[in-house]
């Protein structure tokens, strides 16, 4: 069948007007389900970094909500570790931050491949029943063997005993490097030292096996087969808890901590 | 039903399977295939999409000029594609982000766009439909049974459900690690084709000769 010019013009263009519209109302009328269940998901991480939650468990949004209550988000200048009030942690998106001209900076040199980084993060603080700082939640997030592993790691109020480490987002081979999702692996993090007596980060994901938390509270088993993977989790551990990442907060934090018990 | 229609719906599930016979759609059947919960959501939006891409196809295949029909049938199957993903991300959300990029990817699966040009341009919207729904149960059909043997194997467990309890959670079975990896979905798939083709040996090509 032959069309004439102007017939394939006007075609091609109500097909694009008709697809244009089915995509955007799809869009809108599902974007509050779908803002929802990207906050679910990064609330339950923080959860399950901070050990309030497993993730064998199957938890409905009313559980996370609910047990969300003791969380606090708190955004902070990361190249200070001062408080940034003007920052809403609930609409602040540190990935966005990081590529734009204003919001984020290049990083400092680091073995994690770690390019940009915002200026500002969202931390988070767990409350204890008395009101106290009973946990801090920090994301981190460096290269590994794949791809970039985006994760949270959850310290004690000390700032340096590590409660939890877990990851919500990577690219690492199943069985091997993906075993950092492994809940076998994850619970030999609780009770391990991030700093030494110096107060340098010690942390290491070692190749073998370590001691009980006790005797060796500096190190982590590696995880077999995957080498580049554990090395990629203690370079973006000791960049985050260093003096590029999170350094600067965790000493403010400690000095407050100790003046109010003063 | 009339013997063509039941014909339309039930050939591509054994006789003239997408993925067996036609070898079309392999990419997606070597991603999604670790685990039976994604298999399935991915064959739930490809039969979707399949659907009602034929349907509106067949539906306008007299008003679609010959010379930008790719064009137009691209747009149409991109569009569905974009609303499918949409809603597997608000209704299914953790089974959406482990299908990642490959629910998007459905936009370039051969089998739509095959069915889309080979049937839907020339077939009313019934038929239409009945081929939509037989080609998206018959690359179903392939992709399930691989899950199954993968995860079966790759992680001793059935739709999540412990069959083998694996060593490293305290069990016996040692996963077998390249059913994990695409390279066994490559071994299940040539199997599948070897055993159908051993049943149905009309469906092995000649030679080529040189």
């Amino acid at each position: 069948m032959r069309h004439s010019t102007g017939y394939i013009f006007l075609f091609a263009g109500a097909i694009c007007i008709i697809c244009a519209i089915v995509v955007c109302s799809s869009e809108v009328s599902l974007s509050e389900l779908h803002k929802n269940n990207a906050r679910l998901d990064k609330q339950k991480n923080i959860l399950y970094a901070a050990g309030l939650a497993r993730s064998s468990e199957n938890l409905s949004s009313e559980d996370v909500q609910l047990r969300f209550g003791r969380v606090k988000a708190i955004a902070i200048h990361v190249e200070d570790g001062e408080l940034a009030p003007e920052i809403d942690p609930d609409f602040y998106d540190a990935r966005k931050a990081a590529v734009d001209p204003k919001a984020g900076r290049s990083a400092p040199p680091n073995a994690s491949a770690i390019k940009r980084m915002a200026r500002h993060a969202i931390i988070y603080h767990i409350l204890e029943d008395s009101g106290e700082v009973g946990m801090i939640v920090l994301p981190i997030e460096g290269y590994g063997l794949w791809g970039t592993l985006y994760g949270f790691l959850a310290l004690d109020a000390d700032a340096k005993t590590v409660r939890g480490l877990t990851y919500y987002q990577h690219k690492e081979t199943p069985g091997l490097g993906g075993e950092v999702d492994n809940p076998d692996w994850k619970a030999l993090w609780p009770d391990r030292v991030a700093f030494d007596e110096s107060g340098e980060v010690a942390i290491e994901v070692i190749k073998g096996q370590a001691g009980l938390p006790v005797g060796d509270p500096h190190r982590i088993d590696g995880l077999s087969g995957a080498t580049i993977t554990s090395r990629g989790v203690t370079n973006m551990l000791h960049f985050w808890l260093g003096e590029d990442g999170f350094g600067p907060y965790l000493k403010n934090f400690t000095q407050v901590n100790n003046d109010s018990i003063k | 039903m009339t013997t063509e229609a039941k014909k339309v719906l039930l050939d591509p599930l054994i006789e003239n399977n997408p993925i067996a016979l036609q070898v079309l759609g392999i990419c997606s059947a070597l991603a999604v295939t670790t685990k039976m919960d994604t298999a399935l959501v991915m064959c739930g939006a490809v039969i979707f999409v399949l659907m009602a891409s034929n349907v509106s196809i067949s539906f306008l295949r007299d008003y679609i000029p010959t010379n930008i029909r790719i064009i137009v049938q691209l747009t149409i199957i991109a569009s569905l594609v974009i609303v499918a993903d949409q809603f597997l991300k608000a209704y299914v959300y953790d089974i959406s982000k482990q299908l990642s990029v490959f629910v998007g990817l459905i936009i370039t699966n051969c089998i739509i766009m095959g069915r889309a040009e080979a049937y839907a341009m020339q077939n009313g919207v019934g038929s239409s439909l009945l081929d939509a729904v037989g080609n998206g149960f018959g690359y179903s059909l392939i992709l399930i049974a691989t899950a199954l043997l993968r995860e079966l194997f790759g992680a001793g467990k059935i739709y999540g459900q412990v069959i083998f309890p694996a060593v490293h959670e305290g069990g016996w079975y040692y996963p077998n690690g390249i059913m994990v990896s695409s390279a066994g979905a490559f071994f299940i798939i040539g199997l599948f084709i070897w055993l159908i083709r051993t049943i149905r040996p009309d469906q092995i090509e000649e030679q080529e000769l040189g």
